[in-house]
């Protein structure tokens, strides 16, 4: 059993083509697997057991009949921001309490169109705000990553936390996550997986809660790069239920990947080296490189002025757009109601007990920066600079650049109940400070492990890729894949 | 710009949050140490600069204006945690 739930999605799609083993014998062993190791990892929330067999037999159906789909017969777990007709929808969400959806999102459904299996709901931090995954209704996630010698439990990033840590313990053969300012991407470097945010526009947000509407993007989490090429052609489409979404098609990810990268020009940003960075994420950088050069890609010194603004004006921008779109959660329409003493009374009750602090926390400066005489100051400021920081990514790309190279995150994953952390809301948004600023331009990146630190945890290498190339990140990024190997943790679950 | 105490009630009651005296102080505390953080936005010259609407060049698509979905009340107040008759319930609001 244990050997089936360690084959990775193209692994386990050719012993289904041959034939070797069934969908419903992959779903029980993934089901085992969750039932054995899920109360220690906390990355379910829920488990669809009867679902996620009848799919697979569904799936088995169908592959003997000759239809197949690019994911048939592969159980994947879905976080719990997109909405899956009548099942547990909730963001991890105390206001969301008991909301079952009569309705499936756009990224979902093509899933199932294509043959992919549900295993269940996935843990993350409350309606996707938050670096650690400590911000979820249900409890943090533990890391199946630990540091060397130690039993003390890790986060495994945020905001996809349950996505990344059922992957990297082969709890599911792929998830889907979504990324606002590093949540794919941080939890990926995090847990020695892939993940991949692509172009604002790739895929559809249709069914997906609206955290800040012009920054997020859904993307795979998965343990190769292959695999996460394999789930984004699926994930990605043009709705017309998303205006946002672009109409183009969606390349063959997977063909890409084994293609040179001789004379492919890989930018490095001379802002990325921060203050304070730890030498083992310099070292890996460097390493990176020397990887690229060695491949015959050229090497070229960039700069991107305005990086040190990201993060500030994402902590404008995303608040401000969140405060809009959480206004829905009134307990009127859906969710937990909080009685008061009369319908404003109700709605301020139902919200103080339906959010948590941190969510709280962002409505509050999101609606303080919007509010009456402020906004010119935050927010429309917070918006152009953004146009300058997508210009340094433009100016960058028609230099000839293809692809940017950086680190994933500036530390490894820390503790659970990290103090400092804990206490200074600002030191918890540093953790995103290289990824954000993708969001910021709507550009696509994708972290790849490319080592392990002197603690023995995993670090991230970030690749950042022009408009709609994810062609380009996956052909590229396997390149570091193959030069690092993969990271799998020390099974002591 | 820092906020004082009774701007964090102010903002709070815009956002319909309920706040007791204690959560507000904290809360005072914590608006201003990610205010001072994105107060480094103003060392940034933006003269001249146009804020951005959309981080992809595109036309927005429109729909054609038809009728595409409808009829099912039922599903709508489904998940309401007070419904009656196809209508949300809400505490009564005119006297």
């Amino acid at each position: 059993m244990s050997e089936l739930i360690s084959l990775t999605i193209a692994e386990a799609r050719e012993k289904l083509v041959a034939g070797d083993i069934t969908s419903v014998e992959l779903t029980d062993a993934y089901l085992a697997a969750i039932d054995a190791a899920n109360e220690t990892f906390n990355a379910y929330i829920t488990v669809t057991g009867d679902k996620a067999r009848e799919m697979a037999k569904a799936s088995d159906r169908r592959r003997a009949k000759g239809e197949v789909g690019v994911l048939e017969g592969i159980p994947l777990g879905i976080k719990d921001l997109f909405a899956t007709r009548g099942v547990h929808t909730q963001a991890c969400s105390h206001i969301l309490d008991n909301f079952k959806p009569e309705y499936e999102s756009t990224v979902t459904q093509n899933l199932w169109d294509d043959g992919a299996v549900m295993l269940g709901k996935l843990n993350m931090d409350e309606f996707a705000m938050g670096s650690s995954n400590e911000t979820s209704y249900y409890g943090p996630v533990k890391n199946p990553w630990r540091e060397a010698g130690s039993n003390s439990a890790l986060v495994p990033g945020g905001s996809s936390g349950g996505s990344a840590a059922s992957v990297a313990a082969h709890l599911c053969a792929g998830a889907t996550a979504t990324d606002t300012g590093g949540s794919i991407r941080q939890p990926a470097a995090f847990t020695g997986t892939v993940g991949i945010k692509p172009t604002y526009g790739r895929c559809s947000r249709w069914g997906i809660a609206a955290f800040a509407s012009s920054l997020d993007q859904a993307g795979p989490i998965a343990r190769d790069v292959r695999d996460v090429a394999i789930m984004l052609q699926s994930m990605a489409s043009v709705d017309e239920k998303d205006t946002t979404s672009v109409d183009r098609p969606v390349p063959e990810y997977e063909a890409c990947i084994g293609k040179s990268v001789k004379g492919m020009k890989i930018g490095v940003p001379k802002e990325y080296r921060i203050d304070g960075m730890p030498d083992d994420i310099e070292a890996v950088w460097q390493q990176g490189i020397e990887w690229y050069r060695d491949a015959g890609a050229e090497i070229v010194d960039i700069s991107l002025p305005h990086t040190k603004y990201a993060l500030p004006t994402y902590y404008i921008v995303a608040p401000a757009e969140a405060s809009s779109n959480l206004a829905r959660y009134d307990g009127v329409r859906y969710g937990l109601r909080k009685t008061g003493n009369d319908i404003t009374d109700m709605y301020e009750q139902t919200r103080a007990k339906g959010f948590g602090d941190e969510v709280r926390r962002r409505i509050l400066i999101g609606t303080y920066v919007l509010s009456s005489g402020y906004y010119d100051a935050y927010y429309l400021r917070a918006q152009k600079v953004r146009t300058l920081i997508k210009r340094d990514f433009e100016n960058v790309f028609a230099d000839g650049v293809d692809a940017i190279l950086t680190p994933a995150t500036p530390s490894s994953a820390f503790a659970i109940g990290d103090e400092e952390m804990a206490s200074d809301p600002v030191k918890m948004y540093l953790n995103d400070i290289f990824t954000v600023t993708v969001n910021m331009a709507g550009l696509p990146g994708i972290s790849v492990p490319a080592g392990l630190d002197s603690k023995g945890l995993p670090l991230g290498l970030q690749l950042i890729g022009k408009p709609f190339a994810e062609e380009e990140l996956f052909q590229a990024s396997h390149i570091i894949e193959q030069a690092a190997g993969k990271f799998t943790p020390e099974k002591w679950w | 710009m820092s906020v004082d105490i009774d701007t964090v009630k102010r903002v709070a009651k815009l956002a319909r949050l309920a706040v007791t005296d204690e959560r507000a102080e904290r809360m005072q505390g914590e608006l201003n140490a990610i205010l001072g953080f994105v107060e480094q936005l103003n060392e940034v010259d933006v003269d001249g600069v146009e804020p951005m609407t959309s981080v992809v060049e595109m036309e927005m698509r429109k729909r054609a204006d038809v009728v595409t979905d409808g009829n099912k009340a039922a599903e709508i107040v489904s998940n309401a945690p007070a419904s009656e008759d196809n209508f949300f319930m809400v505490p009564k609001v005119i006297e």
